[in-house]
């Protein structure tokens, strides 16, 4: 299923009945329209991929858009990462597929959970998500905002160790140090060493595992009631598959007869987009084919929004105690202040006003004693 | 069958040695002009030497202990399940420990006519904490105190060693993660620190992950990294020439790729353990599958017997040295006379209470110095309040005698005054007197 079925025009046939003609007004051609000048502007796609080394987060990401986008890579030894901080590395590329143009930006964060201490090892994470979400601040409050660049991280695929029994302590900080600021995908790597009965088992102790810990992970939109039958069972089996549980490769093998991506082992040869070998597809579909502007709405509307909320909270306090009028950013009045705020805003200007007074009063002696 | 029997193969080791033992016996002979090689006329039947040892260890039954050091759910309790072909009673291990903590079992297994007793040790917890500076400690604790145990039954003066069971570790697997990029930081930490207390075999877990080019890379990372780093891990013996071939061959495979399973597969007619896959089966005992046969291979049916040799002779021997320097013993005094024990005892017996007295001392020492401080303290107050005392007396003094001066000035000038009131109104009353008389003129 593609989204060129989704979005189909649906300008009704023109039947010869002149009375039907008249009715007919034409804004109906609107998501054609709409079509037409994306494809001109061009699309653009953040994701981050986080999660410790050798989860093959870079395999899949190569295997995802069918690219390298990986050539000369260091991978550090064991005893330079026993102190290693994580970094940020982005890779920007342009793809484009059937006259569609995507600009396709991977953040990498290589070191996360690598050194032996890891205590908050993921602020440089949240802090670079923070300052994307800043800096689109300061360009959307901004006078000319005519190409303002979006650097905003809209995914997250966040790579789950299969070695282990569930959630470890990391995953389940990384993920709530990360729930309000971007959407979070999680993902069962390298799910090639689980058979088909442990991966049901630990899928089912990871969606238990969020929930206990209360974490927000991206939640696919409910569809449409007017969607065909077959799209909402296959939406129902999407939710129900998640975390996915993935398997990635930069070789091609022959099996059946076919060239396919996939990994070559003694016992048998592992099927990247074998639906039954793993839910590779169902990821790709899902991340590219169907939910990815969904996910960039979501960033927008949800993550975004609730940034900024924030920060003209915190300016408009800070203000009040200031009383500086620094900030070149127009502050328009909170429609709703808390009600400490409010008292905070009263007794500082009553605050003021009681300097002023005294301030006039010395005035007025000055002169007088002139 | 995990071909437990063959630990009579151990006990041939001891019949090897045994032979070599009377080898070099002959050799001694030759060169000790007194003691002759003798020829014998029949069949005397000492040669059941090594069957009387091998039956009398036997009867004695054998102790067996292994260590199992990897993060929680790489595979430690199955690959055990495996190896000796049993089920071990093993709950899942939860990922929110404090801290590692290590528990150990024991378990009585016998095959043929064979006992052993096994005692398999887990980390739990290992590998899940955020902060993971500490998670060797435990380990290492465990292990110096296994062999403390030792030590001081050794030391006893009623001991019974035969009888002792040997709780000392003699064999870590050390579990690496199948990452196929290289070792883990935390792998690199905790092996630096076991590898002078244990015999460490690092095997790959959970094999089935790496194909055969990737695995074959990720090996000689390994050991690339280990030896850069100046891990020791146990290299299988090739001293002796029974064994030394295909121990040399094995150690070329280091570090063992494994797969562990206990379900059964159904794989053409025969029924094996394995693990099946949408994509086909990994079974267990399939060497071009994984390293499990090489491990079971070296671990229990080849090198058993020069495990538990390797822990005594050299891990053993080094704590208890080093334990018994920090003591304060030393094989041979200045005069390089060997020290006995007793006169060691007793000397060290001295240096304590020495110590202990000379302590007191210096409490009692240190109590008085106190006591005196506090004194002196007390007195140089006292002399300040008595100074402050003495000048505000004076200050007083001082006061009260410019106020006598003051009050004598006014006392003064009154007089002065009332003299001049006086001397005044004298003038007046004889002013009018004046005046009257010039009236009257």
């Amino acid at each position: 299923m593609t989204t060129n079925i989704r979005y189909k025009s649906r300008i009704p046939v023109k039947t010869e009945d002149s009375a039907e003609e008249k009715q007919y007004v034409g804004f109906a051609t609107l998501p054609n329209q709409v079509h037409r000048k994306s494809v001109k502007k061009g699309f653009d796609f953040t994701l981050m991929v986080a999660g410790e080394s050798g989860m093959g987060k870079s395999t899949l990401v190569n295997s995802l858009f069918l690219t390298d986008l990986y050539k000369d890579r260091k991978l550090l030894n064991a005893e330079e990462r026993i102190n290693q901080t994580v970094e940020i590395i982005k890779h920007t590329v342009d793809i484009e597929e059937k006259g569609v143009k995507l600009k396709l930006t991977i953040v990498d964060t290589p070191g996360f959970g690598d050194a032996v201490n890891n205590n908050e090892c993921w602020k440089p994470i949240t802090d670079y998500i923070d300052q994307q979400f800043e800096q689109y601040f300061r360009d959307e409050s901004g006078l000319n905002r005519k190409n303002i660049q979006d650097n905003r991280v809209h995914c997250c695929l966040y790579f789950i160790p299969p070695f282990g029994h569930g959630l470890r302590p990391v995953d389940v900080e990384f993920m709530k140090a990360l729930h309000e600021k971007v959407n979070i995908i999680p993902l069962i790597a390298k799910a090639d060493c689980l058979t088909p009965n442990e991966i049901k088992k630990l899928k089912d102790r990871i969606r238990e595992e969020i929930d206990k810990f209360g974490i927000k992970v991206y939640q696919f939109p409910e569809c449409d009631s007017d969607e065909d039958e077959e799209f909402k069972q296959l939406d129902k089996e999407l939710k129900e598959c998640t975390p996915f549980a993935v398997i990635g490769s930069n070789t091609v093998v022959e099996a059946r007869g076919q060239r396919v991506r996939g990994r070559l082992y003694p016992w048998g040869i592992v099927e990247v987009e074998n639906q039954s070998h793993c839910d590779f597809v169902k990821l790709r579909n899902m991340l590219i084919r169907s939910h990815m502007h969904d996910l960039k709405d979501v960033t927008c509307d949800v993550h975004y929004e609730n940034y900024r909320a924030q920060c003209i909270q915190e300016m408009t306090s800070k203000l009040a105690q200031d009383n500086r009028m620094e900030s070149p950013i127009p502050i328009l009045p909170l429609s709703t202040p808390d009600a400490e705020t409010e008292k905070l805003i009263k007794m500082k200007d009553e605050e003021l006003k009681r300097m002023q007074e005294m301030l006039n009063k010395m005035q007025q002696q000055m002169h007088d004693k002139d | 069958m995990f071909s437990f029997s063959a630990l009579s193969a151990l006990c041939n080791e001891s019949l090897n040695k045994l032979n070599c033992l009377a080898a070099s016996y002959k050799v001694y002979i030759f060169s000790n002009e007194e003691k002759r090689n003798l020829s014998l006329g029949g069949h005397v039947g000492f040669d059941s030497l090594p069957d009387q040892l091998v039956s009398k260890s036997v009867t004695q039954g054998f102790c067996f202990n292994i260590l199992c050091v990897g993060e929680t759910g790489i595979g430690k309790s199955t690959l055990m399940n495996t190896l000796f072909n049993t089920m071990f009673e093993n709950e899942e291990a939860s990922h929110y420990q404090n801290g590692v903590y290590l528990r150990p079992r024991t378990y009585d297994l016998q095959e043929s006519n064979v006992h052993l007793k096994l005692t398999i040790v887990d980390t739990v917890g290992f590998g899940d904490q955020i902060n993971k500076e500490d998670s060797y400690k435990p380990i290492v604790d465990y292990i110096d105190t296994q062999f403390e145990n030792y030590l001081q039954e050794e030391l006893k003066i009623k001991r019974s060693l035969f009888n002792y069971h040997d709780t000392r570790i003699h064999i870590c697997l050390y579990f690496i993660a199948p990452t196929g990029h290289s070792l883990k930081s935390l792998d690199l930490v905790t092996m630096k620190k076991l590898d002078s207390k244990v015999n460490i075999i690092p095997i790959i877990a959970k094999a089935d992950t790496i194909s055969k080019s990737e695995l074959h890379k990720f090996k000689i990372k390994i050991m690339s990294e280990l030896v850069s780093n100046g891990v020791q891990i146990y290299q299988f013996p090739t001293d002796d020439e029974a064994v030394s071939e295909i121990n040399a061959s094995m150690n070329a495979h280091l570090p063992f790729a494994v797969v562990g399973s206990v379900e059964e597969v159904k794989v053409g007619n025969k029924t094996v353990r394995a693990r099946q896959y949408p994509w086909g089966v990994v079974q267990v005992e399939n060497e071009s599958h994984c390293d499990f046969v090489k491990l079971r291979e070296m671990l229990i049916r080849v090198n058993m017997e020069d495990l538990r040799e390797q822990t005594h002779a050299r891990h053993y021997e080094l704590y208890r040295r080093c334990k018994l320097e920090e003591m304060g013993f030393k094989d041979t005094d200045p005069d390089s006379q060997p020290f006995s024990l007793q006169e060691t005892y007793e000397a060290k017996r001295k240096e304590f209470l020495g110590d202990l007295q000379r302590k007191e001392e210096e409490m009692r020492q240190m109590f008085v110095n106190k006591v005196k401080e506090t004194e002196s303290e007390l007195k140089e107050k006292e002399r300040e309040l008595h100074d402050k005392f003495e000048q505000l007396k004076r200050m007083h003094q001082e006061e009260k005698r410019k106020v006598e001066e003051k009050r004598r000035d006014l006392e003064e000038e009154m007089n002065a005054f009332n003299r001049k009131k006086v001397a005044a109104e004298t003038l007046s009353l004889s002013q009018p007197l004046k005046k009257d008389k010039d009236k009257k003129k």
